[in-house]
């Protein structure tokens, strides 16, 4: 197999006057996990699809796992997965269904499908839910089932459209664990999401997107140093620009975001000791995360 | 070719089918209830019209009336049947159930799932329509065996009507636009193209629209064949149906194309 699962150069689509990816370029390398990371209406979907094949870019020129895409694009989608954003199981059948009727959408015949059908539920912990209806399942069983579906045709890489969005936390906790063990099998993953913790914990590399533009590629924690840096502390409660002038001295940098500053510090005592004699402040010192990063770069919150 | 355009046509001969049977194992759940729903509208319009008008008219065409209305009710019922399977059960799993989008993560294309849908459509009215021919024979309005030639053309008849219906589907913004194609397209043609009462009994004016109704090709192919007569123009009436499965085809491909894929 080449070096890269998957490559953009100079992507560009819009709708009217409306630019929804702006010269995209990046490139996956087999085995990885890559985030696309942006808020909503950052143009991540519009990536995805057009990474399927299913529009074509303006402008650019998309590979997946060899395929120029989108002319050879039904070629890549035989080795490809997706997860979408929204689940798209056939609410007539049954889980088992499901798969059964998926799998032969890639032209496998049953006796392929009765084959990899079992171990596919129990990957997605859905054994004894074999033969309940889609509808009768929760949402992170749903989420299960459609993670089982789009390893049916047992791909090299996978797409996942905010994969986890809409879930609880636990529900959540078991998808990124099978996500784990799937990038532990050499499976490429490329995942959009708004959250950061999704892409600190599972992302090898990630971009930040800000409307259909690359603001900063690189690993969590390389973009975390390189953007942060330092520690960082949250200030609640007090006016937030009082407050920011009398520390801007201390701090390498301020970003206020609501009520609340955060003061990206080298040196949080100092910070402290300014604020000693305030009653009515709540501090927070924590490391940095992505979530400063996104907010250092774009100047705003994301969703949380 | 424009590689574009390409993502709208079959990508083989063969792929189409699988989608065709993911809606046959959805059908077979719930067949019975299916085929009766089916076949009760015709069934009820076949007793109704044939005993009741049937006394008044007396003779249609040297044939008893029922026997006249039996062709027409069994055109009329494969046009609706694959029309209504198309502009809401496939506009219900293009648009709000999302199984086309999810059938587009695979390796089949648009076309071949807009291929599958007519083939599923085409099949339905398939049923429908030997479901009333065999109640027909059974009481008596069916001629041995040239009967078995109505069964390919009620074949066609519903691929031809399921791939006019697939042009609604790709248009309407949503269900309320289906009605106008059924009020408005539909039931005059059940009346223009001779399925109640032949077409001679028309105005001069209406005659002449006749022959590019492609449900009056169907019942020119099929009354025949119910009643044991010649049919005269063959290869015209199978050849209308087809140019309007084919051109339709294309049609919606080229429209749905525009609609999910960009």
């Amino acid at each position: 197999m080449s070096k890269v699962a998957m490559e953009l150069t100079g992507v560009k689509k819009s709708y009217g006057d409306k630019i929804v990816v702006d010269g995209l370029s990046f490139t996956v390398a087999p085995g990885e996990c890559f985030g696309l990371l942006g808020p909503n209406g950052a143009g991540k979907s519009t990536i995805a699809r057009m990474v399927l094949g299913m529009i074509s870019p303006d402008a650019g020129k998309i590979t997946v796992l060899g395929e120029p895409v989108p002319s050879r694009a039904r070629l890549a989608r035989m080795r490809v997965g997706v997860v979408p954003q929204f689940d798209n199981l056939d609410l007539e059948f049954t889980a088992r269904e499901n798969l059964l009727v998926f799998g032969r959408y890639f032209g496998k015949s049953a006796r392929e499908l009765e084959a990899v059908i079992p171990s596919l539920l129990e990957f997605a912990r859905l054994e004894s839910k074999a033969n309940a209806r889609v509808a009768e399942l929760s949402g992170g069983m749903k989420r299960r089932l459609t993670l089982a579906r789009a390893l049916i045709n047992d791909p090299q890489l996978l797409v996942m459209d905010e994969p986890t969005t809409g879930l609880d936390p636990h529900a959540r906790h078991l998808i990124w664990e099978r996500l784990r063990i799937l990038l532990a099998r050499g499976k490429t993953i490329i995942l959009t999401t708004h959250f950061m913790e999704e892409a600190e914990r599972l992302c090898d590399r990630l971009c930040v997107l800000e409307h259909g533009r690359n603001i900063a590629e690189g690993s969590p924690h390389a973009l975390i140093d390189k953007h942060i840096g330092c520690h960082v502390i949250e200030i609640f409660g007090g006016n937030p620009r009082e407050l920011s002038s009398l520390i801007r001295p201390y701090v390498q940098h301020i970003e206020m975001s609501g009520e609340t500053l955060y003061c990206y510090a080298p040196d949080p005592e100092q910070v402290r000791v300014q604020l000693r004699e305030r009653a009515g402040l709540r501090l927070l010192q924590r490391p940095p995360n992505l979530e400063d990063v996104f907010l250092r770069l774009t100047g705003r919150e994301m969703e949380k | 070719m424009d590689e574009g355009f390409a993502a709208a046509l079959p990508a083989n001969a063969w792929n189409w089918l699988a989608v065709w049977r993911r809606n046959y194992l959805a059908w077979k759940k719930v067949a019975l209830a299916s085929i009766l729903g089916n076949l009760a509208d015709p069934m009820i319009y076949f007793f109704g019209l044939g005993s009741g008008l049937g006394i008044m008219v007396g003779r249609v065409e040297g044939t008893s009336y029922s026997a006249f209305l039996a062709a027409g009710m069994i055109a009329a019922s494969a046009m609706t049947a694959s029309t209504f399977e198309t502009i809401y059960a496939a506009f219900a799993r293009m648009r709000d159930r999302r199984i086309w989008e999810a059938i587009l993560y695979t390796q089949l294309t648009l076309g071949d799932i807009v291929l599958g849908e007519l083939a599923w459509a085409a099949t339905r009215a398939f049923l429908a329509g030997t479901a009333i021919t065999i109640v027909a024979a059974m009481l008596g309005y069916a001629a041995w065996p040239s009967v078995l030639y109505a069964l390919p053309v009620i074949a066609l008849t519903g691929l031809t009507f399921a791939s006019l219906a697939m042009v609604v589907t790709a248009l309407a913004p949503s269900y309320d636009y289906f009605v106008f194609y059924q009020t408005l397209v539909l039931t005059p043609m059940l009346f223009l193209s001779g399925a109640v009462f032949p077409i001679n009994q028309l105005p001069g004016a209406f005659q002449q629209v006749t022959p590019f109704l492609p449900l009056a090709h169907s019942i020119d192919l099929i009354r025949p064949a119910m009643l044991g007569r010649p049919v005269v123009d063959v290869g015209v009436h199978i050849g209308a149906l087809c140019i309007y499965a084919v051109v339709a085809f294309f049609l919606s491909s080229a429209l749905l194309r525009r609609r999910l894929l960009r």
